[in-house]
């Protein structure tokens, strides 16, 4: 568990590294260090989402327009993404899909389960390479693999940040 | 509902289509969304600037967010039905909220659901499409029903300050498919080309 989100600027960097130009988002606590250092960015045009299976079209049309977008989410939100893979699928636009886990470690909250356990099998049956980390030192340069992947080859990818990344949630209790 | 209404509507989804179409320049850049539109934008004229979804519904106006966001300096227009549209309008919100000056969503408004038995949708009901995307914050919007209207909707669509939205009734009518290549690969590539030159493909 690393309280302070230390993997965050390794992130930051590595998407500045790639030219990453478009960060959509729906927002999770274990992104916020990240985001803000994205909204401090000039460069980087950070565009909150209403659902998640929005920053599919959303990365599909950046690329078409020639720039490069990535995704943070949490793992209860690759649920509304999944038809929308189709799109980055068939066509084979890149995608880079940056996923907050729950329900993995220490999870308080049982709603989160489903979705938590469902994430890699959904992915996957999508055709999106997955790939966890769970040392925060790897953090970096798993996400730079990813993105070299999906921009490069192209191909869709998603990193799964495991919770024991984040603090441990309790509501209070 | 009204599940008649649509029936009587003067303008043809197809004349519309190529009165949008009419005269482009490699400046104008379109996202179809799937099924009636893509027929619809086909039929006047199949175009490399012209990117024609077969799927991904509800994906079509984030689609357009994208490349408008990556392409400032060039006009985007999505052109999609009101089915497709009512599934993602929660990206009337999104697309508000990145007050993208470059984007017009236009909505082929028949009132049904073409691909499937012309089923009505809920813009056959109370749903006026217009008022949503004007309560999100687009700060043009029109709905459309006549040539008139059309005429002076052009300008709006083409060169207005946007995020733009205009809703355009259309006549609910069979009418033969008109299909492009649906190989997405190919689809893409040919955009990226004519858009960003050879080099994007390397």
């Amino acid at each position: 568990m690393t309280e302070n989100y230390a993997w965050a600027p390794d992130i930051y960097d590595v998407l500045k590294d790639l030219d990453v130009r478009q960060v959509a988002y729906v927002p999770d606590a274990g992104h916020a260090r990240l985001l803000k250092m994205c909204e401090a960015d000039n460069a980087m045009r950070c565009i909150p989402l209403t659902t998640e299976e929005e920053g599919i079209s959303l990365s599909a049309g950046a690329w078409l327009g020639g720039e490069r977008a990535v995704m943070l989410l949490q793992s209860s939100g690759v649920g509304n993404c999944i038809n929308m893979i189709s799109l980055a699928n068939t066509c084979r636009f890149p995608l880079l899909m940056l996923v907050t886990m729950r329900a993995q470690w220490r999870e308080f909250n049982p709603w989160q389960k489903p979705m938590g356990e469902g994430t890699r099998p959904a992915l996957e049956a999508m055709g999106v390479k997955v790939t966890q980390v769970d040392e925060p030192d790897q953090v970096g340069e798993t996400v730079r693999s990813a993105g070299e992947q999906a921009y490069g080859w192209p191909d869709m990818a998603a990193v799964l940040l495991h919770q024991k990344l984040m603090p441990v949630k309790t509501f209070g209790k | 509902m009204d599940k008649q209404r649509a029936d009587n509507y003067e303008l043809h989804r197809r004349e519309v289509a190529k009165t949008l179409l009419k005269d482009r320049t490699d400046d104008f850049l379109v996202v179809t969304g799937l099924g009636s539109p893509n027929w619809d934008a086909t039929n006047a004229g199949d175009h490399p600037l012209t990117f024609p979804l077969w799927g991904a519904m509800g994906g079509a106006a984030t689609m357009g967010l994208g490349l408008a966001t990556a392409q400032p300096g060039k006009r985007v227009m999505v052109m999609t039905g009101d089915g497709e549209m009512l599934m993602a309008m929660g990206s009337f919100a999104t697309i508000a909220t990145q007050r993208v000056e470059n984007l017009a969503i236009i909505v082929f408004d028949n009132e049904r659901y073409g691909e499937t038995g012309m089923q009505a949708t809920h813009t056959a009901g109370p749903v006026d499409m217009a008022a949503v995307a004007k309560a999100c914050g687009f700060p043009v919007t029109a709905t459309v029903k006549t040539e008139a209207e059309l005429m002076a909707a052009l300008p709006l669509i083409k060169e207005t300050k946007g995020p733009v939205f205009v809703d355009i009734k259309v006549k609910a009518e069979p009418l033969p498919f008109i299909l492009p290549t649906k190989d997405g690969v190919h689809l893409k590539n040919r955009f990226r080309e004519r858009l960003l030159g050879p080099d994007s493909l390397l």
